[in-house]
């Protein structure tokens, strides 16, 4: 196309005509892409930086509390700061009961929750019709984007007296089964109360969660199981609940790792006591993130930084559980497609 | 044989489907089984709401197994308990909803007069009647702590989600691992980590920007995780489009990819901002006290409505949780609204002309 010089029409000698230059073909990229590319690189490690922002400053912080009380701070149940006549302060701090009682809450979150938000998965996915599906699809994500204190108010006002009336209910049938037994008859302010409280705060996501995974049950195994005389409970026990069970189990473990760090609801119905106590009807219990705000107002320096070191605490053990809950489910969405 | 000009719709015949005969026997069986339900109540020791619910579901899908039964066999007996089984534990879902926006709007309703909108708490304290002082001040402090939130987190997450999407690097999959670890965070722990690294050691004290920030680190994932959904919405033919003609990579993103995935990525916004505006944990380290409207977000206090709420809950006295109510009653009206804002954006989530 440049080359006209063959053109009869036109002499090249006479006029000289500007011959375009041959455009450079070229990957390098434009300085706008470079910098574009450069700030996203650089951006998308944000969330590292702030993950480990957070670890280093709560271990660093907390250093003190670990390395004086030693492997005792996790073991150990007391927690007190007294200051003596001189001035001088004894401390003594340990997580243990808070440990426990964390961990004796949110299984009963789990026991609760779970089989409720999975029961609700599969109506939502194979027995609601379509118009009610959608409404109550809607209720659940309504349901997560309650603020936690609701659930702390409502809880302390509307569900404790009814929680103290079934506590006293199963004690009267079942209190020979020992972690159902209580030592003296206080039922209020009960684990067994915040572990109902969490269990509702926990049905969104472990619903949703599963409802994904029931969602993707592959529709030719499903027909087949009815081509096969299946009723709709056999399908659902043939199918979806061994096709889902990893999804749901992920579900549940998100479930978990919010039960583990809820803080303003515990704290508004749970007896906090720096004492180991396997008695769920019994009214104390613990929980670190709740222990953290109870204890932070009135503390000194040092309890805040042996807090600090619990709020560490807290952290890797809901760091772990999530990171592993994501892992699972992510694997159950992929091998469902 | 219709002629072409005579069209009839014709239905596929469902002939499984439940007729209206077949579910009079159903219905007339839980009228039944709540007679009964009434019945064993009134003559039997078992009193109370629970004794009504527990029998009912034992009635209800007791006499729904029989009338399976008889009709189509054992297997159909079990499908049916199992069906009611599933509906029982949906209901058992929703109930608590019902009785949480029940309870907050009876309760909070009591609080709440016109000047509960424009007084603030200098004038009045939790034990003062309900008709003195309000939450203007927590209602403009949760507006300004949600401004600085989204201003904070929004560069980061937009960022975060555009190297997902548009990039797809090297570090892709470990990104998205910590992004997702990173929306498990406990919201307490965000709190303390602002505290231990910016106010134990120093002479700052607590301040909007302090909160905004913890309530940013809770919020970036939500709304990178969001926004990274919306734009992997956004066709492959708009991008290669921009690029066949001859558009960077950046202006390809700027003009055409992020404008495509508008409304998906205001969405994504209000979801963040939904997550946090009830947040209460990390404001007890990080917001300060203040009774009165404060715009300085560096120096003295805020006030928040999550705050205003458990100041009334830890009050303790009548008064005070009356006031606790009527705050979350109006906290959970800001959260209800951004639900539908969020909603009416998230139908067309791309806008692809």
């Amino acid at each position: 196309m440049a080359d006209t010089g063959d053109d009869p029409r036109v002499s090249s000698t006479l006029i000289e005509r500007p011959v375009p230059e041959k455009r450079k073909l070229t990957t390098k990229p434009r300085p706008s892409d470079v910098a574009f590319r450069t700030t996203l690189n650089i951006m998308s490690y944000s969330s590292l930086l702030i993950l480990a922002a957070i670890g280093g400053f709560l271990a660093f912080r907390g250093f003190g509390a670990f390395k004086q009380n030693g492997i005792g701070f996790i073991t150990n149940s007391p927690w007190s700061a007294i200051v003596g006549d001189n001035g001088k302060e004894t401390d003594i701090f340990g997580m243990g009961a808070m440990i426990v009682g964390t961990l004796v809450i949110s299984t009963i979150a789990l026991l609760i929750g779970v089989p409720i938000s999975v029961l609700t998965a599969l109506f939502l996915t194979f027995y609601a019709p379509e118009r009610i599906k959608k409404i109550l699809v809607t209720v659940v994500d309504l349901m997560a984007s309650f603020p936690s204190i609701l659930y702390g108010l409502w809880g302390f006002i509307v569900l404790s007296p009814m929680a103290t009336y079934w506590a006293k209910l199963i004690y009267k049938y079942l209190g020979w089964i020992p972690f159902l037994s209580v030592p003296q008859p206080a039922f209020d302010r009960s684990p067994f109360l915040a572990g109902i409280v969490l269990s509702i705060m926990i049905i969104p996501i472990v619903t949703s969660v599963s409802r994904e995974i029931f969602g993707q049950t592959p529709l030719d195994r499903i027909q087949a199981a009815y081509a096969l005389g299946a009723t709709r409970w056999g399908m659902i026990r043939a199918v979806a609940l061994p096709f889902g069970a990893s999804g749901v189990v992920g579900g549940a473990m998100l479930g978990l790792g919010r039960a583990l760090g809820e803080t303003v609801a515990v704290y508004s119905v749970l007896n906090i006591v720096f004492k180991i106590n396997w008695h769920v009807l019994y009214g104390y219990g613990g929980n670190i993130a709740s222990m953290i705000v109870q204890k932070f107002g009135e503390a000194s320096f040092n309890e805040k930084k042996a807090l600090l070191a619990a709020g560490f605490v807290l952290f890797v053990m809901t760091l772990l559980v999530n990171m592993i809950a994501n892992t699972v489910v992510s694997r159950a969405v992929k091998s469902g497609k | 044989m219709s002629t072409m000009t005579h069209h009839e719709t014709v239905y596929p015949k469902r002939p499984w489907k439940a007729t209206k005969a077949d579910l009079i026997p159903v219905f007339a069986l839980l009228v039944l089984a709540a007679v009964v339900d009434y019945a064993v109540v009134a003559v039997t020791p078992m009193k109370g709401k629970l004794a009504y619910a527990l029998l009912f579901f034992v009635f209800g899908a007791g006499f729904q197994m029989v009338l399976k039964w008889k009709q189509l066999g054992r297997r159909a007996a079990i499908d049916s308990l199992a069906g009611s089984v599933a509906i029982t534990g949906a209901a058992l879902a929703f109930i608590p909803v019902i009785s949480l926006l029940e309870t907050a709007i009876v309760k909070g309703m009591k609080g709440l007069y016109p000047g509960f909108f424009i007084h603030d708490m200098s004038v009045a304290n939790y034990q003062s009647p309900l008709n003195q002082g309000g939450v203007i001040q927590a209602i403009v402090g949760t507006l300004y702590l949600i401004a600085l939130a989204t201003l904070i987190s929004l560069p980061l997450s937009l960022l975060t989600a555009l190297y997902l999407t548009e990039i797809k690097g090297k570090a892709s999959g470990f990104i998205q691992f910590l992004v997702q670890a990173m929306s498990g965070i406990p919201s307490v722990v965000a709190g303390i980590f602002i505290y231990s690294a910016l106010l134990l050691t120093t002479s700052l004290r607590g301040s909007t920007i302090m909160a905004a920030l913890a309530l940013a680190i809770l919020m970036i994932p939500t709304v990178t995780r969001t926004a990274q959904e919306v734009l992997l919405l956004v066709p492959a033919d708009l991008r290669e489009a921009g690029l066949a003609l001859g558009a960077t990579q950046w202006k390809t993103v700027a003009t055409i990819v992020v404008p495509a995935a508008r409304n998906g990525l205001i969405t994504a916004v209000i979801l963040g901002v939904a997550r946090i505006a009830g947040e209460t944990a990390p404001l007890l380290f990080t917001l300060g006290v203040s009774n009165k409207i404060n715009f300085n977000p560096f120096f003295g206090g805020q006030s928040a409505l999550p705050y205003y709420v458990w100041s009334g809950l830890a009050d303790g006295t009548e008064l005070g949780i009356d006031r606790a109510w009527s705050g979350i009653l109006v906290l959970l009206m800001i959260v209800l609204a951004l639900f539908v804002v969020a909603r009416v954006f998230g139908t067309r989530k791309v806008k692809t002309k």
